[in-house]
């Protein structure tokens, strides 16, 4: 096996180009798992941990994010967690210490795994997943439209993940994960949301209860009707309940290992009840953040 | 002369100080947190190669054919083998010899070993089992434990039938009788999924031929004896050219009690004349070791309007899966200890061991005596419970004091209590209530993954009794083995220990150097690394190990200390006025000499169980532990956070508090395991689960704190009067768990491991 170390960009792009059957290597916390359980042999590993800018972040004059892939979830936790409480609390419940310092929402989106922690506060914050190859330059994916299938994203052979772009929350932001164990567990099923105050709006993600990661449209556009954005009246016991039902309506799970379909179901209801019923009472007090 | 190879374990020099009673380190401790420890996995020779298990993918199949030409001819590949190149006897089995070393015809089981493989790289080595043409006729696996048992139009696993062992236990009057006079009758059948060891070290070893045509063998085991009984005719070789020594274990748990890959090893080196190493990846160490049987367990009971239990009738079932491997003592102890440490008039228990298609099961820490314990336990809460009494008061009514019998008949002696030790355990002071307001989400059930903020969350309290035998039972004659030497180096009075016993984890190596210190009273203690050039010390397994190899050390001691007095009387004209006397003259009296003496120890003995009744002194000791378990429960979601669990335990002699209470933590933590998480999850003969990423083991966050109380009712049998201690936590902390969450949850929960589904109420 070939082991690639480009250290700039334009190299790790040249490279890729070169042998499209290299296989990206980040933190290396699910490359590695494959490695040792034999489940690839790639060609090449194409190393990114030289590629300096990948591990930094900026404010862009849009107003938005840009963090680089191979950001590990430790800094995205301290650096970024006021401003992403979302993908922050996310993170906090990624694998262990050690994963969250070497593992990277660049490697969960190269994953693509419908179970990973990255997506559903991705997809409720409406980011973008910025790609580039050395042969058509750079795309802005929607994480909406990243994920294609079980472990199978929009990402072409010859791209790279270069970081993905997200507005700062200007509302509550809430993520919610069930799992067998009370930590390092991946997840049965998973639930993101985020309020959006300034277009009176709710996004919503689905984690490890569908083929792909995904937005339950239905009951976004449901809360957001019902709730009293200008009023800020306290969230109807009903509205919460039905908005979890139409959430938990979203999802296509299945039975597996890691538990049943029907479970997941009743699980996702309850956490887009519960999140929501949290991230409704802090925008009443006027906070941006869960104090989870 | 063969090499020594790289990473073998090597002499472990102990603390200057500490005898028994006293709290001491381990002296493996540094090398293992500092990751210096030689594991078995780490053994290294030069030149050597690599040996691969080709394994079946198919619970149940013929074989029509293995054609190795390929993977023969694949560059790097030094041998190749099947059955056919098994040297002598080609099964091998703890109890039954029921085990192929290299499937013959057919194979039983997902996992069964096929074919092997040597070569220069593991990498190669792998690419080359793969070219291996095995022509499987696959056929539909018998899993149902039950239907193998009872129905006579079961195919059948092995030509003597499905049923491995039946042992009834009848006990008192006759139970029909008393069920016309019980006020009150309870049933229920209870469900025990598969528990692995889970241990941290894969299946790991080294063989290197000898040139007087034997092997030396250093492989990670529980019991090296047991090992080279079973070795030794397979390679068609005397015992003695069979040398073993103990490589580093990386954890056991029971796991290790049945061969792994020692045969197979041993096969490839002396076929190709070299070293040959094997190494088990983590999914491959799934299928390459046995596992906790799953148990299906029909139980009535009745009693008394005043509380009184009147009788007890059980059917419990193990699945064994492919082969016997311990199943007919795991049986033992389920019937044995069918119905816990409960006085009862009538008793009857019917408990089997089967063959199936599903993974091979056997040890594991608890054998036998966990899959009962959680019905009889969550038998005596349901009983309570339709008595309207508490559940300790209705324990305490019905508990079995020594002087009375167990169903067997054999009585308790020397021993706690019971209701005694569920007064201590009951009035622990109770962790504080959930704080309402307070937002540290590791405090509740689902942890940082914030699934809630106290919605939903119930507290729940439940208890737990376990009572487990300590040491072999049934007749056997589970003897230890030491040999001690005293010799004077560097003019300091210096006790050599050497055994065969393997330290797995346990601390026996800290134990038999405060033994040493104690009855020699000398400060410097090398423990020898274990091998078989001393006579066997029986398995590590059973909680025996303080018992048997303690007790060898022990009197071993003792018959330096003899000699060591009588050599100061000759060399000094009078007797040491004291042992500090003896030892203080001993550089004079000794000089070069070297005191070495080996003994064996040896229990009392016990009884098989009568093929009928069951009726038997079969247990050499016996040891029970008491647990309350403290929850909160997301009835919602079905998700669990253990606040805190208590435990008061008898263990006769506390000989080192700090790895006492550390067998304590680490019991109840896996009993919590059962309870909550650890399943190998089996459709079809096929498991699903073999990874750490889906067999789930508690995290700190799982595991909460405990209370200890432990008791010293001292066994006057036992070396220093102490019972053994690692196993029986592992009993009570799994229905005491369970137990609070159906005080949480109201719900009847009937299956171990509890899933949030069977909580949250969608399945
Ligand atoms: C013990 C353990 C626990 C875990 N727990 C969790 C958990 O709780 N939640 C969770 O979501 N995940 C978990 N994981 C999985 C893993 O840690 C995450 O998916 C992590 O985000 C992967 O990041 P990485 O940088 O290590 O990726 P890598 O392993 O380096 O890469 C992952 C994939 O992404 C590709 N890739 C990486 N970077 C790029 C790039 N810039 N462009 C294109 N492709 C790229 C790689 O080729 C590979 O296919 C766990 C893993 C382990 C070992």
């Amino acid at each position: 096996m070939e082991f690639l170390r480009p250290t700039s960009w334009g190299e790790a792009l040249a490279a890729k180009a070169d042998a499209p059957g290299a296989v990206p290597i980040a933190g290396g916390t699910d490359v590695m798992v494959e490695l040792n359980f034999d489940k690839h042999r790639p060609e090449a590993l194409l190393d990114l941990n030289r590629v300096g800018e990948l591990a930094t972040w900026s404010e862009e004059e849009d107003g938005r994010l840009r963090v680089g892939a191979a950001v590990p979830y430790a800094r995205i936790i301290g650096e970024l967690g006021g401003r992403l409480p979302g993908l922050a609390m996310a993170a906090r419940t990624v694998g262990s210490p050690q994963i969250r310092n070497r593992g990277t929402v660049g490697g969960n989106l190269g994953a693509a795994s419908p179970a990973g922690d990255s997506h559903p506060p991705l997809l409720a914050a409406d980011a973008e997943i910025e790609v580039e190859s050395a042969a058509r330059g750079t795309r802005m994916i929607p994480a909406g439209e990243f994920y294609t299938g079980v472990k199978r994203s929009a990402l072409a052979p010859d791209e790279l993940i270069r970081a993905f772009h997200v507005r700062p929350a200007e509302g509550p932001q809430q993520f919610s994960k069930i799992g067998t164990r009370n930590a390092m567990v991946i997840a049965v099923c998973s639930f993101g949301l985020a309020l959006h105050p300034s277009d009176q709006r709710i996004g919503t993600g689905i984690g490890s209860a569908a083929p792909t990661p995904r937005r339950a449209f239905e009951a976004e556009e449901y809360a957001a009707g019902e709730l009293d954005w200008a009023g800020r009246s306290p969230l109807d016991e009903r509205v919460a309940r039905r908005f979890g039902e139409l959430a938990a309506r979203a999802a296509a799970p299945i039975d597996d290992v890691r538990g049943t379909a029907e479970y997941r179901l009743h699980a996702l209801s309850v956490m887009a009840r519960r999140t929501l019923t949290w991230a409704w009472k802090d925008y009443l007090n006027g906070g941006a953040t869960a104090c989870a | 002369m063969t090499m020594t190879p790289a990473k073998v374990p090597r002499e472990l020099d102990s603390p200057l100080d500490g005898g028994v009673g006293e709290s001491r380190r381990r002296p493996d401790g540094t090398l293992k947190v500092t990751g210096e420890f030689a594991y078995s996995s780490d053994l290294w020779l030069e030149g050597m190669l690599w040996g691969v298990t080709l394994r079946s993918p198919h619970p149940r199949a013929r074989i029509r054919s293995i054609d190795v030409s390929e993977a023969l001819a694949h560059p790097g590949v030094e041998a190749v083998l099947t059955h056919e190149d098994v040297p002598g006897f080609k099964f091998y089995g703890l109890e039954h010899k029921d085990q192929p070393v290299l499937a013959i015809d057919q194979v039983r089981y997902q996992g069964e070993p096929v074919a092997l493989v040597a070569a220069d790289h593991p990498e190669v080595a792998r690419r080359a089992a793969a070219k291996i043409k095995v022509d499987y006729e696959v056929l539909t696996p018998i899993t149902d434990a039950r239907r193998a048992a009872f129905d006579p139009d079961c195919e059948k696993v092995h030509e003597d039938g499905n049923v491995v062992r039946h042992q009834p236990v009848i006990f008192g009057g006759d139970v029909a009788e008393a069920r016309a006079g019980a006020d009150v009758i309870v049933s229920e059948t209870f469900e025990v999924g598969i528990q692995d060891q889970a241990f941290l070290g894969p299946e790991s070893g080294l063989a290197v031929p000898g040139e007087d045509g034997g092997v030396d063998l250093y492989v990670a085991t529980q019991w090296m004896h047991s090992d080279l009984w079973q070795i030794a005719p397979c390679l068609g070789l005397p015992e003695e050219k069979v040398r073993m020594t103990m490589a580093g274990v990386g954890g056991a748990f029971g796991g290790r009690e049945d061969l792994s890959m020692q045969i197979h090893a041993a096969m490839l080196a002396m076929r190709t004349g070299k070293p040959v190493k094997i190494v088990y990846n983590r999914e491959e160490s799934f299928f390459g070791h046995v596992h906790r049987h799953p148990a299906r367990m029909r139980y009535e009971y009745g009693a008394t309007r005043d509380g009184k239990l009147v009788f007890a009738e059980a059917e419990i079932i193990l699945d064994g899966g492919a082969y016997a491997s311990s199943t007919p003592n795991v049986v033992g102890n389920a019937a044995s200890l069918g119905v816990g440490p409960y006085k009862i008039p009538s008793i009857r228990v019917d408990a089997y061991g089967v063959y199936t298609n599903n993974p091979p099961c056997g040890a594991m820490r608890g054998f036998g005596a966990v899959q009962a314990c959680f019905a009889y336990e969550s038998m005596m809460d349901r009983m309570a419970a339709a008595l309207g009494l508490d559940p300790v008061t209705f324990r305490q009514i019905n508990a079995a004091h020594p002087g009375d019998a167990l169903a067997t008949g054999q009585v308790l002696e020397h021993m706690a209590p019971l209701a005694e030790m569920l007064g201590r355990l009951k009035a622990m002071p109770m962790p504080p209530e959930r704080d309402a307001a307070g937002h540290d989400l590791r405090e509740l059930p689902g942890g940082v993954s914030n699934t809630t903020h106290g919605e939903g969350v119930r507290r729940g309290v439940g208890y737990g009794v376990g009572i487990k035998n300590i040491c072999f039972s049934e007749g056997f004659d589970d003897y230890s083995t030491a040999r001690v030497r005293l010799s004077i180096i560097g003019g300091e009075p210096t006790v050599l220990v050497h055994t065969s016993a393997a330290e797995v984890g346990q601390g026996l190596v800290t134990l038999k150097a405060q033994i040493a210190r104690s009855e020699l009273g000398v400060r410097r203690v090398t423990i020898a690394p274990a091998d078989n050039q001393v006579g066997s010390a029986g398995s590590s397994s059973a909680s025996r190990q303080s018992y048997m190899t303690g007790g060898a050390v022990k009197v071993a001691c003792e018959a330096v200390r003899e000699r060591m007095f009588k050599l100061f009387e000759e060399r000094l004209g009078r007797p040491p006025a004291s042992l500090a006397e003896a030892v203080e003259h001993l550089p004079e009296v000794l000089g070069d000499e070297v005191i070495d003496e080996t003994r064996e120890f040896h229990h009392h003995r016990t009884e098989r169980m009568d093929p009928v009744t069951g009726q038997a002194n079969s247990h050499t000791q016996l040891a029970i532990c008491v647990h309350r378990a403290v929850v909160d429960v997301d009835v919602e979601l079905g998700l669990v956070k253990v606040v805190e669990l208590a435990a008061v335990q008898d263990v006769g002699k506390i000989m080192n508090p700090l790895s006492l209470e550390g067998q304590i933590h680490g019991g109840t933590a896996q009993g919590l395991g059962l309870a909550l998480m650890e399943e190998i999850v089996v459709a079809d003969g096929k498991v699903r689960n073999p990874s750490f990423t889906d067999y789930l083991i508690p995290t700190i966050l799982d595991m909460p704190p405990m209370r200890l109380d432990i008791l010293e009712y001292a066994d006057p049998r036992a070396p220093y009067g102490l019972r053994g201690a690692g196993e029986p936590p592992t009993l009570s902390s799994t229905p005491a768990i369970v137990a609070a969450i159906r005080d949480a949850s109201g719900l009847a929960l009937t299956r171990v491991p509890v899933r949030p589904e069977h909580i949250a109420g969608s399945s």
